[in-house]
């Protein structure tokens, strides 16, 4: 069998490189599965990045640079690999982790970090024109557009943070609209950047109904939302900043989603033990760099404890040699307090040894066991629940033995 | 593989009797970046049926958008001087450029 690792983490961008830092000074065994040849992820890919804290000046890609090489000083490993699935294996532990070359890596716990890539709206001309006049990344294809005329399809802050960015290279910026006037998704700061630069421009309550051109894009059709009037305006580029789709096509059918986004709890746990979601892919309200780092950090400690709970009950109870009685308890609950010590005074004098299950610091395995009573007892033999005791009284204590 | 500028683009594309690649790339195109290795590795594998040749856009911006280029990655295939067929996004795989080539050869 190839080597277990105790973390995999998929993806290197900001919520996986995160992580990456964590789990390494953590002396956890970790693997960073990376589909692209260079790890930074989305944040590697815009030059204005003005709001994580402490970096009051560095470019989008350099600061990715900061967070591999942290990385690298904790020992993780790197490996190239898109990864297109995701299963657990039969051990109820062990996850599996699939690339699309075939390659099958195993880890005691995953952390998805998959981010997001930009919407595709489908608008007529949007594909044929890509690389011809549509683009989606300003960092990587503005220097085209050098005293042009652009439109830019989008109000959120990355439309708006872009499109004043593109201004340094083109000649004006339309902005093409959803909203009534002076409504723009983005927040008030980024507004202000806009409606304070004399290169840009508003066309409000739009949307851009076809791309036209013949070899390079030259003009679009506008269609105003309140009239339904279409418009035909000239221009020599068209730059689409819609919103982002979440990368998690490799998740469907294995860890619960919402709307295409991972559903976590406060710990970044998915659906699936030892699983956990970092950064854009998590179904979560603040999609960015800051908040992805912050993910990756609780993903990582939440990982690391996962694995500790786990390797503590496979050793001390399933892999026994003796019966156990694992008591299955809370320590904030005035009765589960009472029976610990009754339990702990009988198992003596039957020469059994107890141990003691949490369920307060965590549910993962009383949820396997389907435990709804707190506190229950139950006696293992041989890795299997031979006899079950719910909330019980000091008499019924005694049918365990 | 051959680097080209404005000076030798069309005796090196336009003026060639047979097919030709071009991978247009920039600095600034991470994508580019990443693909680079494997198009070398193409190249060398192929080079006795196609000719491969890149061009950096910087300072060759015009000659790019001459030949319908204005996005990167681009990946341009022509034929005694025609473009037939244009691969760009960000999606782009090294196997597409692959399966390309064996088309035209
Ligand atoms: C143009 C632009 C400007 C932005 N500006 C700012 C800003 O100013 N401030 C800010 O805080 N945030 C900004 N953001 C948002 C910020 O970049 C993201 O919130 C952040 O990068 C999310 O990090 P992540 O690790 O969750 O995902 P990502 O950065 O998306 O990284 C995910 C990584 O996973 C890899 N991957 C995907 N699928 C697979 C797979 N199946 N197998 C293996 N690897 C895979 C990808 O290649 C990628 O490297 C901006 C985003 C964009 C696009």
């Amino acid at each position: 069998m190839s080597e277990v690792y105790d973390v995999l983490i998929i993806g290197g961008g900001a919520g996986g490189l995160s992580a990456g830092v964590y789990c390494g000074r953590g002396k956890m065994k970790t693997l960073v599965l990376e589909g692209s040849a260079r790890t930074g992820g989305q944040c590697a890919k815009t030059n204005e990045l003005e709001n994580y804290p402490g970096i009051v000046e560095s470019t989008g890609p350099a600061l990715m640079d900061k967070f591999r090489e942290h990385c690298d000083k904790f020992g993780v490993e790197f490996q190239r690999g898109m990864v297109s699935g995701l299963k657990m294996a039969e051990d109820g532990f062990t996850k599996d982790v699939t690339t699309k070359d075939g390659t099958v890596y195993q880890a005691k716990s995953v952390i998805v970090a998959t981010g997001a890539n930009p919407r595709i709206l489908g608008i007529k001309g949007e594909r044929e024109f890509t690389a011809k006049g549509v683009a989606y990344c300003a960092t990587c294809d503005a220097e085209f557009f050098e005293d042009l005329d652009i439109i830019v399809v989008g109000s959120g802050n990355t439309a708006v943070e872009e499109s004043v960015f593109l201004t340094k290279f083109v000649n004006s910026v339309r902005m093409v609209v959803l909203h009534d006037e002076g409504t723009m998704d983005a927040d008030r700061t980024a507004q202000e950047q806009a409606l304070a630069n004399d290169k840009i421009s508003f066309i409000w309550n739009s949307t851009v109904e076809e791309i036209c051109g013949d070899e390079l894009v030259n003009g679009v059709r506008i269609k105003n939302l309140k009239t339904g009037e279409i418009t035909e305006h000239d221009t020599d580029g068209v730059f689409m900043f819609v919103g982002t789709v979440p990368n998690t096509d490799f998740l469907e059918g294995a860890v619960e989603l919402n709307r295409g986004y991972i559903k976590v709890d406060d710990k970044m746990g998915t659906s699936m033990p030892g699983v956990f979601g970092a950064g854009d892919v998590n179904d979560k309200w603040l999609r960015q760099v800051v908040t992805a780092a912050g993910d990756g950090a609780i993903a990582a400690v939440a990982a690391e404890r996962y694995i500790a709970e786990e390797e503590h009950w496979s050793h001390s109870v399933l892999e026994a040699k003796e019966d156990r009685l694992v008591a299955f308890w809370n320590p904030l609950d005035k009765q589960s307090l009472e029976l610990m010590s009754q339990l702990e005074t009988r198992a003596e004098a039957h020469s059994l040894k107890v141990v003691t299950i949490d369920t307060y610091k965590s549910r993962n395995i009383a949820d396997r066991y389907e435990i709804t009573q707190i506190p229950t007892v139950i006696r293992f033999r041989d890795g299997e629940a031979l006899k079950r005791i719910e909330a019980p009284s000091a008499e019924k204590l005694e049918e365990l033995f | 593989m051959i680097e080209l500028g404005k000076e030798n683009f069309d005796s090196e594309i336009k003026e060639h009797q047979g097919v030709a690649m071009v991978d247009f790339w920039g600095e600034s195109c991470g994508r580019c970046m990443e693909l680079m290795p494997d198009v070398i590795e193409l190249a060398d594998r192929y080079e006795s049926d196609i000719k491969f040749a890149k061009l950096n856009i910087k300072g060759n911006r015009r000659v790019a958008m001459g030949q319908g280029v204005m996005g990167l990655p681009s990946i341009v295939f022509y034929k005694d001087g025609e473009k037939i067929e244009h691969l760009s996004g960000e999606e782009l795989e090294a196997e597409q450029i692959e399966e390309a080539i064996k088309r035209y050869i």
